[in-house]
């Protein structure tokens, strides 16, 4: 968006400076269109570096408990359905093909087609959510949602409990960034239907690209850490 | 600064991610003993990286982007170790 209290031809001399390099998508503290999209980079980059560090949080917990109680961590994590976890990880995947597509459409000029991969990337998103929903319900018929209902056959069920509470905190946490991928992935699609991008400026596209990739990388963790590590047994 | 990679190269790296998924599943289901986590992280860590190199760009990224990237997992590391090393040393339970 073009600042409106700013035209270039108001400053003496600066004429010839934006007509070489005027765009409606430049803002006027850049000097051109590569260094803008390189800030975003940068500035999307460090935001995914702080989010590593907020589900860094959640990742050292559970792994001190799973370190400290392995056995009743592994017969919990043998509760879950592999089968729902694997297809997930299978979805999200799709999911991230649609979107890398949806990138490389955006980058192409290929309007339809980038609204059709973002479409797609929303569906398998949907998708995931259902998926992890029908798995959420699971737990609750079980009685295997951490609170006064709770109940996990064993000697230990307070520490099955904890596996159970590091599972909601984190698939829920990981759901929650899913649906604000569900949200920016709306926005995209409003904006791509109105026009807004084109082959040489389509960076929110790409930097929410890289905001659902990090949420698929981080299922690409939690997939084997609470689904795969204890099945063997 | 704006590179457009062939879409193959995205249908190639979605292949990859797919058997690794199916591999490690499978792989879970045998007993290697204390190998088990560490072929489930290390494919983890595989799949991740090919995420990161070739669907987020980074291969084709400025270095100043990928110093920030390798600094959000050298502090994931300092995070995971010292939490680690210090309640691990206290001895199992011991708050």
């Amino acid at each position: 968006m073009p600042d409106a209290a700013f035209d270039p031809r108001a400053v003496p001399g600066a004429d010839a400076h934006a007509a070489a390099l005027h765009s409606p998508a430049l803002k006027h503290h850049f000097d051109d269109l590569g260094q803008q999209k390189e800030a975003a980079t940068l500035g999307m980059w460090l935001f995914l570096a702080t989010e590593v560090l907020f589900f860094g949080g959640l990742f050292a917990a559970y792994l001190l408990y799973r370190v400290w109680y392995p056995d009743v961590f592994g017969e919990a994590s043998r509760s879950l359905d592999i089968t729902l976890g694997s297809v997930n990880t299978l979805v999200l995947i799709g999911s991230s093909l649609t979107m890398a597509l949806a990138v490389h459409a955006a980058a192409t000029g290929q309007r339809r087609t980038l609204m059709i991969f973002i479409a797609l990337t929303m569906l398998l998103g949907a998708v995931f959510l259902g998926i992890k929903g029908v798995e959420y319900y699971d737990k609750i018929v079980h009685h295997h949602v951490p609170g006064p209902s709770f109940h996990f056959e064993g000697p230990t069920p307070e520490r099955a409990q904890l596996f159970f509470s590091l599972y909601f905190a984190m698939t829920g946490l990981h759901a929650f960034h899913m649906v604000i991928g569900l949200g920016l992935m709306t926005v995209i699609l409003l904006m791509a239907w109105r026009g807004r991008f084109s082959a040489t400026w389509y960076t929110p596209v790409e930097m929410s690209g890289l905001y659902w990739h990090f949420v698929d990388i981080i299922w690409i963790f939690l997939f084997p850490l609470l689904y795969l590590v204890d099945r063997h047994s | 600064m704006s590179h457009v990679i062939p879409r193959r190269i995205y249908y190639v790296i979605f292949a990859v991610l797919v058997v690794l998924t199916l591999v490690t599943t499978e792989v879970a289901f045998f007993d290697f003993g204390l190998m088990n986590p560490v072929i489930a992280l290390t494919i983890a860590v595989v799949k991740a990286t090919v995420v990161v190199l070739y669907f987020m760009h980074m291969r084709y990224s400025s270095r100043l982007t990928m110093v920030i990237g390798a600094a959000g997992i050298f502090w994931l590391g300092i995070l995971l170790a010292l939490t680690m090393s210090d309640y691990l040393a206290r001895g199992a339970g011991t708050y």
